[in-house]
């Protein structure tokens, strides 16, 4: 009798094992840019989410990743989304840098119930009218970084800004963002190409602005190649920017030309609390070099994503969609919870650029731009 | 103080896209083979002076090895698989010039990686200096515009003035004659598109410098170097001089001034977006009007 109990129950632990597994465990597909002038953010972004799930050891196992190329170009990214949805199930999708790929993708994703989770790009017409439940930006909302800068610049006594940032959604983001809160005159207004290299006739037009700023939205190689052009030129006038252009991906390529700028973020390797520097510490570690804003947020994404997880089954979108809203996750940047619109409330900082006693180049905090920072398109999101 | 010194930055433009396109035509011109592959020559070129630069330390030296390794492998090309080309139609040829671009790419990626390389300029060719009327002007873009003229100078005197040149001018002419008359035909071909290749590598290298040197940054280049020696005429060094030096000054000039004159009669914000899509239609609308006018190109010999 007390052996067939036990083998019965036994053959019932057996036959729900892989049914309880698989309920737990999570699949996500990571589309991140792992090629070409944007492959240094992808790279963070994907490095940053994995050093999460191995830090958090069994609960990180219970991940499976998938990770693509979109080559930055929104028809691949498209086809990955699809192809991950479809032959791969995914339950989530996350890691898209760039906001034109973001548009491509995250309506589409989430329509077909998967959940998004952001760990960048955050553009304004999924922020307001066109928020969504299943989709989170863990990140920011693409305005947040430009606001912070332009407050500064008021600070700062700048008057006669240059403003000038890549077309395309985030870009267009940038400079509204930029315009909320600066308060001087616009002397130019200019949109580049995205992926473009060669700035010559923008610094020329910098130069005979007689702006007494820059400020520049060039993330990635965009950046690298226009902080290098400007340091030639000859041209005095002092750059600000958000920090995707003065991020750790972008520091090494650029050297001592970008030493001293000012530039704005919602995290900082030197930002003091626990979690940062576990997480600083354990990057440096486990890859060598010091992670970017890219990786926190990917970080951070990760640890959203396992603090979910541990509260509710993904299969159960709603109490899910709940877990996921209370952020309860130990955040890289000190303080973290989510708006009405699923957007980040959070704090953002004015950073410079310093050199570390070993030479690396790096950010540190000077000053507080905005606290408590939602963004302006909440109001507008009916969920 | 602006217009000088956009008008350099066309120059500058315009001498990087003659050195592509120089190569290009030549090739065109004399071999009669269209070679896509041309853009990745020009990669090759600027990964072998970022990884020479950065092993040796020298900057000339990087130079040189990307005009060698580019030339290298150029004449290499063109006797193990271009040669077999010259009979096929045009067709044949994108076909297997356009599998080179994927060999050459994925060759590069495997050996370097995914991420673009850096170059960080020697000393004594960083900074800007001042130009007559006070400007302040890259040394290094300076360079370029020097390295431009000197190649076309140097291919002019080659073409014009030595028998090597001759027998280039006669095999565009008469491949057949030229062979009978008992010119190796074979090592002339392999010599011109040495030649192109290196240009194509050197102008690699040039750009990189100032870019970024990663995989796939010849094709948007080849793409211009095509409208050049349309406009130019194809086989037509001087034309490849006259192309390139238009579509530069067209394209720097337009992107600069045209948001400028439009917002004279609209709205700021409007006149920068169509602006700017105005002036990179620029070029294609310039290679229209010389077609039209022109079917032949500004200095094409045959119609």
């Amino acid at each position: 009798m007390k052996l067939k109990s036990l083998l019965v129950s036994g053959i019932a632990a057996l036959a729900l094992a892989p049914v309880l597994a698989q309920a737990e465990g999570v699949k996500v597909g990571m589309i991140t840019t792992l090629s070409g002038g944007g492959a240094g953010l992808g790279v963070d972004t994907r490095d940053g989410f994995l050093l999460a799930l191995k830090n958090a050891g069994e609960a990180g196992k219970a991940v499976e990743l998938i990770i693509e190329d979109d080559q930055q170009k929104p028809d691949i990214a498209v086809q990955i989304a699809d192809k991950m949805i479809q032959s791969d199930e995914v339950d989530l999708l996350t890691g898209i840098v760039w906001s034109n790929l973001a548009m491509a993708v995250v309506p589409a994703a989430v329509a077909q119930e998967k959940f998004y989770l952001s760990t960048n790009a955050a553009p304004s017409a999924l922020a307001g009218a066109g928020c969504n439940p299943k989709y989170f930006s863990v990140s920011y909302q693409n305005d947040n970084l430009h606001e912070a800068a332009g407050a500064y610049a008021n600070q700062a006594g700048y008057g006669k800004a240059f403003i000038m940032a890549p077309n395309y959604p985030a870009g267009i983001d940038s400079l509204t963002g930029f315009k909320r809160f600066y308060e001087g005159e616009v002397v130019n207004e200019l949109y580049t190409q995205v992926g473009q290299t060669d700035f010559a006739g923008e610094i020329a037009q910098i130069k005979a602005s007689g702006a007494d700023t820059v400020f520049f939205f060039q993330p990635g190689g965009m950046g690298i190649a226009f902080i290098k052009q400007y340091a030639e030129s000859g041209s005095e006038i002092p750059l600000i920017g958000p920090g995707f252009s003065f991020s750790q991906d972008v520091l090494p390529a650029v050297g001592d030309a970008a030493l001293g700028a000012k530039n704005s973020g919602n995290w900082s390797p030197d930002l003091e609390n626990e979690a940062n520097k576990a997480f600083v510490a354990g990057f440096e570690a486990e890859y060598g070099r010091l992670p970017s804003l890219y990786a926190a947020y990917a970080y951070d994404t990760a640890n959203l994503l396992l603090s979910a997880m541990a509260k509710a089954d993904i299969n159960d979108a709603d109490a899910f969609r709940a877990a996921l809203k209370e952020a309860d996750f130990a955040t890289v940047r000190g303080k973290f919870s989510f708006g009405p619109n699923q957007h980040p409330i959070q704090d953002i900082y004015m950073r410079e650029v310093i050199k570390r006693e070993d030479g690396t180049l790096t950010n540190r905090i000077i000053d507080k731009a905005l606290e408590d920072r939602s963004d302006a398109y909440a109001a507008e999101c009916q969920m | 103080m602006l217009l000088a010194e956009q008008i350099l930055n066309g120059l500058q433009y315009g001498m990087m896209l003659f050195l592509m396109a120089a190569g290009l035509t030549l090739v065109f011109g004399v071999m009669g083979l269209i070679n896509l592959a041309h853009g990745a020559l020009y990669m090759l070129g600027a990964f072998a002076c970022a990884f020479v630069a950065g092993m040796s330390g020298s900057y000339l030296m990087g130079l040189a090895a990307s005009l060698a390794l580019a030339a290298g492998i150029g004449a290499l090309v063109e006797i193990t698989v271009l040669r077999r080309l010259y009979a096929r139609d045009h067709l044949d040829q994108v076909l297997a010039t356009f599998a080179l671009i994927l060999v050459f790419s994925e060759g590069c990626r495997w050996v370097f990686g995914n991420f673009p390389l850096y170059l960080t300029l020697p000393p004594w060719a960083s900074g800007a200096v001042t130009l007559p009327g006070g400007l302040q002007y890259p040394l290094f873009r300076l360079l370029i515009i020097l390295v431009g003229t000197l190649v076309a100078l140097a291919l002019y005197l080659l073409i014009t003035r030595t028998r090597l040149g001759t027998r280039i001018r006669a095999g565009e002419a008469d491949r057949e004659m030229t062979a009978a008359l008992g010119i190796d035909i074979a090592k002339l071909y392999t010599l011109v598109f040495a030649l192109g290749a290196g240009l194509a590598g050197l102008a690699g290298a040039l750009v990189g410098t100032i870019q970024s040197v990663q995989v796939g940054m010849g094709e948007p280049v080849l793409i211009l170097a095509f409208v050049v020696i349309v406009i130019g005429g194809i086989g037509s060094v001087k034309g490849a001089l006259a192309g390139a030096l238009l579509v530069g000054m067209t394209d720097t000039l337009g992107k600069a001034f045209l948001p400028g004159l439009l917002a004279g009669f609209m709205p700021q914000a409007s006149a920068n977006t169509m602006g700017a899509g105005l002036a990179s239609m620029l070029i294609y609308i310039l290679m229209a009007l010389v077609l039209v006018i022109r079917p032949q190109g500004l200095f094409g010999a045959k119609a």
